[in-house]
C-alpha cells in the first residue's frame, strides 16, 4: 500500500542570505502520516534549518534562497506563511520558558486561539479539552513560575495542540530538563501521538534519551545533507553516529568497545528489550580484561560544608543540614531536580547568601567573615550562559575586569590576563571584540575572567547546557586541563548524566534540600532508588551489565568510562 | 520576591468586577479628583475611596513600598507649594487671616493651610484608587480591558508580557549582580557613588544581552502561534460585564457628573469657607 507522504522534500536547497554556502543541500525526504521521526546532527549540520522549513520560519522570518519543492500536508509552507503553517505544524521550542507567553497556563494554551479571533466560549471549551488530554486541569490558573520544567513542557505542547495540528515538531525538547523529566516527556509525546493520530518530528542530539520509546526512523544530518535515513536498529549497528559528532547510547558504545559486531536483528534500539545473548560472553571477557577502576583521591580538604541550613525570610526552607567535603583537585558534580537547592548551595558557598546555621570552611578557615568580593578571590563562579557575565566589548578588558576592580597595577594585569588567555586558548584573539566569538569561545572568556583572580575552586553552573557532543567535549576537556595542569578544584551543577559519569570523580545528590548521596557517579547512576528520588536516570550501562550477568554494574560502568577516557587520549 | 505592587487573587466584590469596569472607574475617578477642589466633594471621595480600599482586603505589604514613595513625594510637593506660593490660598479664597509669622516674607495663613489640605485630600482620594485598580486587576484582564477601551491589542499585550517577564528579569538581575560582585565589582553602599554608577554597567549590559536573547525566542514563539497576524484578537481572560459591573459604571458616571456640576455651578472650582 503506497501512502502519500505528509511531508515531502524534493531537492530542497537553502542558503541563508548572510551565508556563502547553502546550509541545506539537495534534501530529499519523505515522512508519512503517523510516523515518528528523529532528526539528529551536530550544530551546523542543518537540522534546525530543516525544521524551520517545516514551520515556514524559513523563508518567512529567516530570509534566504530556497530551491526545490517542499510540501507539507499538500501545501507549500512558504505560501502559507508562519501563521498559516501554525495550523498544521505545531512547534514546541527548546526553551519552554520562552514559549510560555501568557501569565497563566489557561491563557497560554488559549494564545493561538485568541490570535485567530475564536470566540471566548469556544476558547474555554478547547482549553479544557486540551488541558484534560495533558492532565493540566488543576493548573489552569497557575503562573509559569509555579510550574516545574515538565509541566511547562506540557503547557507548550497544549499551546500547539489547541490548534488541532497534524504534525508536532519538537526542537530539542530535552535540552532544559532533568533526566527523569526528559524521559517522561518522551513517554508523553509517544502517548499523545498514538492517541491523537499525529505525526511527530523530533530534533535532538541526545539520541539515547529519545530512543527511550520507539522511533520509526532516524534522519542523520551532516554538513547540510542527509547522511542516513534508517531504522534506529540499523543505524545503531553502524559507526555513523560517532563519525558525525553524535554520541551513541552508552550501552551501544560499551558493546562496541567489547568488540561485539552488532546486528539489527538483536533490536538494539532499547537496552531493555535488546537481545544480548550473543554478546554476553564477549562483554564479560572484556570486563575482566580491562583494568580495575582506581579511585584516586588527595587527602587535603579544600572545602568543608558543615551542618549547613538555609531558608528564605518567608519561611521556605531550602537546605537542611548539609554536610560534605571537597578535596583539592577533585572534579565534583552537584545534581538533583530543579528546585532541589543546587543553586542555593552554590550561592552559599560563594557567599551570595548567608547560612542560617552551620558553616563553610575553606582551607580550614571559616568563610562567614568574608565579603562576596573576598570570597571571589578563592572561589570562582561561572554562570550558565557567558552572556550573563560579559560586560565589556573587548576580550582583554573583559578578562581584566576583576583585576581592574581590585586596583591591581597595569603591568601585573597585562601579565595575568595574557596568561589566562593563553591557558584558555584565546591569546590570539586578545584584541578582538567579544561579539566575534562563538558560544564555546565566549564560555572560555567567562572562565578566563574568573581564572585571572586565581581562585582555587571554580563552580560552574551547567557548563555544557545546550551544547552538542563536540562542543561539550571541547568544554569538558578544557576543564580537565585546568584541573590537571593548574591544580584547580572544580564543582559543576549539572543535569547531564553523561557529564557526571564521564568527567566527575564524585557526585553530590541533592533532594528537597538534603544531601541524599555523596558517592562515585557510577555508584549513583546504578542505584535505582536514588535515581528515582533525585529525578536522575540510571545509566543504560547498568542494564547492560546485569543483562550480561555482571553483578557489579557500578564497577562495570566505572571501567567502561576509564576505557573511554583512555581512548580519547585524555588522562584519568 | 518583593515586587513593588502586585496583583493578588481574592474573593471580594471589587475583585469580581471586570477589569474594564475598574479601568473606567479609575479613569473617571481620577479625572473628577483632578478637576474638583471642592472640599466637600473631596471629603466624600476620601471616605468612599478608603471604604472601597478596605472592602478589597488589600494587604499592606502589597502597597507599602509605593505608599512610602508617594508620601515622600507628597511632602515635597506640599512644602514646595508653600515656599514658592505662600499666599496662593489667600489669592484663591480672596481673604487673609494670619496665624503666625515664620521668617522673612513667609507667614502661615489659614487660607494657605486650607488650600494645602485640599491638595493633600486629592492625594488621598487618588492613592486608594490606584492601589485598588492595580492590586485587584489580573494583569491579563487589564490588557484585555485596555484593548476593550480602544487601545490597540499589540500595545495592550506588550503591557501584559512586560508584567509576565518582570519576575524573571528580577531573578536574572540578582544572579548577575552576585556573580559580578564576586568578580570584585562593588555594588554595595560601601563604594563611591561615581564608581557605583560606573559599575552598574557591569550588570546592565549582561542583563540587556541575556534579555535580548530571551526577546528573540519569545518573539519567534509568538509569531509561530499567530500573534499579530489578524487585525483583532479575542481574549481568554476577558470577563463578561455583569449586572454589578453595569451598576458600578452607572454609579461612577452619575457620581462624577453630580460632583462636577456641584463643583462648578457657582463658577469656581474651589469651596470657599472664608467669605461667608
Amino acid at each position: 500500500m503506497e501512502k502519500t507522504p505528509i511531508i515531502e522534500f524534493s531537492d530542497v536547497t537553502f542558503k541563508y542570505r548572510v551565508q556563502e554556502k547553502p546550509t541545506l543541500k539537495n534534501i530529499n525526504l519523505k515522512i508519512y502520516p503517523g510516523e515518528k521521526i528523529l532528526i539528529a546532527g551536530q550544530s551546523g549540520s542543518g537540522k534546525s534549518t530543516l525544521a524551520h522549513c517545516l514551520n515556514a520560519l524559513i523563508p518567512c522570518s529567516f530570509t534566504g534562497e530556497m530551491s526545490g519543492t517542499l510540501r507539507v500536508d499538500g501545501k507549500t509552507p512558504s505560501e502559507l506563511g508562519v501563521f498559516g503553517m501554525s495550523q498544521i505544524v505545531g512547534t514546541v521550542l527548546q526553551d519552554t520558558d520562552g514559549q510560555f507567553i501568557a501569565l497563566t497556563v489557561g491563557e497560554d494554551i488559549a494564545f493561538a486561539l485568541e490570535n485567530d479571533n475564536i470566540p471566548q466560549d469556544k476558547i474555554f471549551d478547547k482549553v479544557h479539552e486540551v488541558a484534560e488530554k495533558l492532565d493540566l486541569q488543576s493548573f489552569l490558573n497557575h503562573a509559569p513560575g509555579e510550574l516545574s520544567g515538565g509541566q511547562k513542557q506540557r503547557v507548550s505542547l497544549g499551546g500547539v495542540m489547541a490548534c488541532d495540528v497534524k504534525i508536532l515538531l519538537f526542537d530539542e525538547p530535552l535540552a532544559n530538563l532533568d533526566p527523569a523529566t526528559g524521559k517522561r516527556t518522551i513517554a508523553l509525546i509517544d502517548e499523545i501521538m498514538k492517541r491523537e493520530d499525529m505525526t511527530v518530528v523530533i530534533i535532538e542530539h541526545r539520541i539515547e534519551d529519545v530512543l527511550y520509546r520507539d522511533v520509526d526512523r532516524v534522519i542523520l544530518m551532516g554538513d547540510g545533507e542527509i547522511i542516513a535515513d534508517m531504522h534506529p536498529d540499523e543505524l545503531l549497528c553502524t559507526g555513523l553516529l560517532p563519525q558525525h559528532g553524535i554520541r551513541e547510547p552508552l550501552y551501544i558504545a560499551a558493546l562496541k568497545a567489547a568488540g561485539c559486531e552488532l546486528g539489527a536483528d538483536t533490536h538494539p534500539q532499547h537496552i531493555e528489550s535488546m537481545d544480548v545473548t550473543k554478546y554476553k560472553d564477549q562483554v564479560k571477557n572484556w570486563y575482566h580484561s580491562v583494568p580495575k577502576h582506581q579511585q584516586q583521591s588527595s587527602s587535603e580538604t579544600l572545602l568543608s560544608v558543615n551542618n549547613l541550613s538555609f531558608g528564605y525570610e518567608d519561611g521556605r526552607q531550602i537546605l537542611k543540614d548539609v554536610n560534605f567535603e571537597i578535596k583539592r583537585g577533585e572534579m565534583i558534580s552537584l545534581v538533583g531536580r530543579n528546585g532541589a537547592g543546587k543553586s542555593t548551595l552554590a550561592s552559599l558557598i560563594c557567599g551570595f547568601y548567608k547560612p542560617q546555621s552551620g558553616n563553610i570552611l575553606f582551607n580550614g578557615e571559616d568563610m562567614s567573615g568574608f565579603s562576596i568580593k573576598e570570597i571571589g578571590e578563592k572561589i570562582g563562579y561561572v554562570m550558565q550562559s557567558p552572556n550573563q557575565m560579559i560586560s565589556k566589548p573587548m576580550i582583554f578588558d573583559e578578562v581584566a575586569l576583576g583585576l581592574t576592580a581590585r586596583g591591581v597595577p597595569e603591568d601585573v594585569i597585562k601579565e595575568k590576563v595574557n596568561d589566562a588567555l593563553k591557558i584558555c586558548g584565546l591569546y590570539p584573539f586578545r584584541n578582538w571584540p567579544v561579539s566575534a566569538l562563538s558560544f564555546g569561545q565566549k564560555k572560555r572568556v567567562s572562565i578566563a575572567s574568573i581564572l585571572v583572580l586565581s581562585p582555587e575552586l571554580i563552580i560552574l553552573d551547567e557548563p555544557t547546557a545546550g551544547q552538542d557532543y563536540s562542543h561539550y567535549t571541547e568544554i569538558m576537556e578544557f576543564l580537565v586541563k585546568l584541573r590537571d595542569d593548574m591544580g584547580k578544584t572544580i564543582m559543576m551543577i549539572t543535569h547531564d548524566m553523561h557529564l557526571m559519569l564521564e568527567y566527575t570523580d564524585r557526585t553530590l545528590v541533592l533532594t528537597d534540600g538534603r544531601l541524599l548521596m555523596n558517592a562515585l557517579p557510577s555508584e549513583v547512576l546504578t542505584d535505582e532508588n536514588i535515581c528515582d528520588k533525585a529525578y536522575l536516570k540510571k545509566t543504560s550501562l547498568y542494564d547492560l551489565s546485569l543483562k550480561c550477568g555482571i553483578d557489579t554494574p557500578s564497577e562495570f560502568a566505572a571501567r567502561f568510562i576509564d576505557h573511554e577516557r583512555a581512548g580519547r587520549g585524555g588522562q584519568s | 520576591m518583593n515586587r513593588l505592587i502586585s496583583y493578588e487573587k481574592k474573593d471580594t466584590f471589587v475583585h469580581k468586577l471586570s477589569g474594564f469596569t475598574k479601568l473606567v472607574f479609575f479613569l473617571i475617578w481620577c479625572l473628577t479628583s483632578a478637576l474638583t477642589f471642592d472640599t466637600r466633594i473631596l471629603a466624600i471621595m476620601l471616605v468612599l475611596g478608603i471604604s472601597i480600599y478596605l472592602s478589597a482586603k488589600i494587604k499592606w505589604k502589597q502597597v507599602s513600598a509605593i505608599f512610602t514613595a508617594v508620601m515622600f513625594f507628597m511632602v515635597i510637593n506640599l512644602t514646595c507649594i508653600f515656599f514658592f506660593a505662600p499666599y496662593e490660598g489667600c489669592r484663591i479664597y480672596d481673604s487673609r487671616s494670619d496665624l503666625f509669622h515664620l521668617f522673612g516674607n513667609y507667614t502661615v495663613t489659614k487660607q494657605q493651610l486650607f488650600y494645602e489640605l485640599n491638595v493633600l485630600m486629592k492625594y488621598f482620594t487618588v492613592i486608594p484608587s490606584v492601589f485598588i485598580f492595580l492590586t485587584t486587576t489580573d494583569p491579563s484582564e487589564l490588557a484585555s480591558s485596555l484593548n476593550g477601551v480602544g487601545v490597540p491589542y499589540k500595545i495592550s499585550y506588550a503591557l501584559e508580557i512586560t508584567l509576565r517577564y518582570i519576575p524573571d528579569i528580577q531573578d536574572e538581575f540578582h544572579r548577575i549582580r552576585n556573580a559580578q560582585e564576586a568578580r570584585g565589582i562593588e555594588m554595595s553602599s560601601k563604594g563611591k557613588l561615581l564608581s557605583r554608577i560606573k559599575n552598574t554597567a557591569a550588570i546592565i549590559f549582561p542583563l540587556l544581552f541575556s534579555s535580548m536573547e530571551r526577546i528573540d525566542v519569545v518573539s519567534n514563539a509568538m509569531e509561530l502561534r499567530g500573534f499579530g497576524k489578524k487585525k483583532t484578537r479575542t481574549w481568554y481572560s476577558r470577563k463578561k460585564l455583569t449586572a454589578a459591573d453595569f451598576a458600578v459604571l452607572i454609579f461612577i458616571v452619575a457620581f462624577s457628573a453630580a460632583a462636577l456640576i456641584f463643583t462648578y455651578y457657582d463658577g469656581s472650582r474651589f469651596y470657599n469657607p472664608f467669605t461667608i
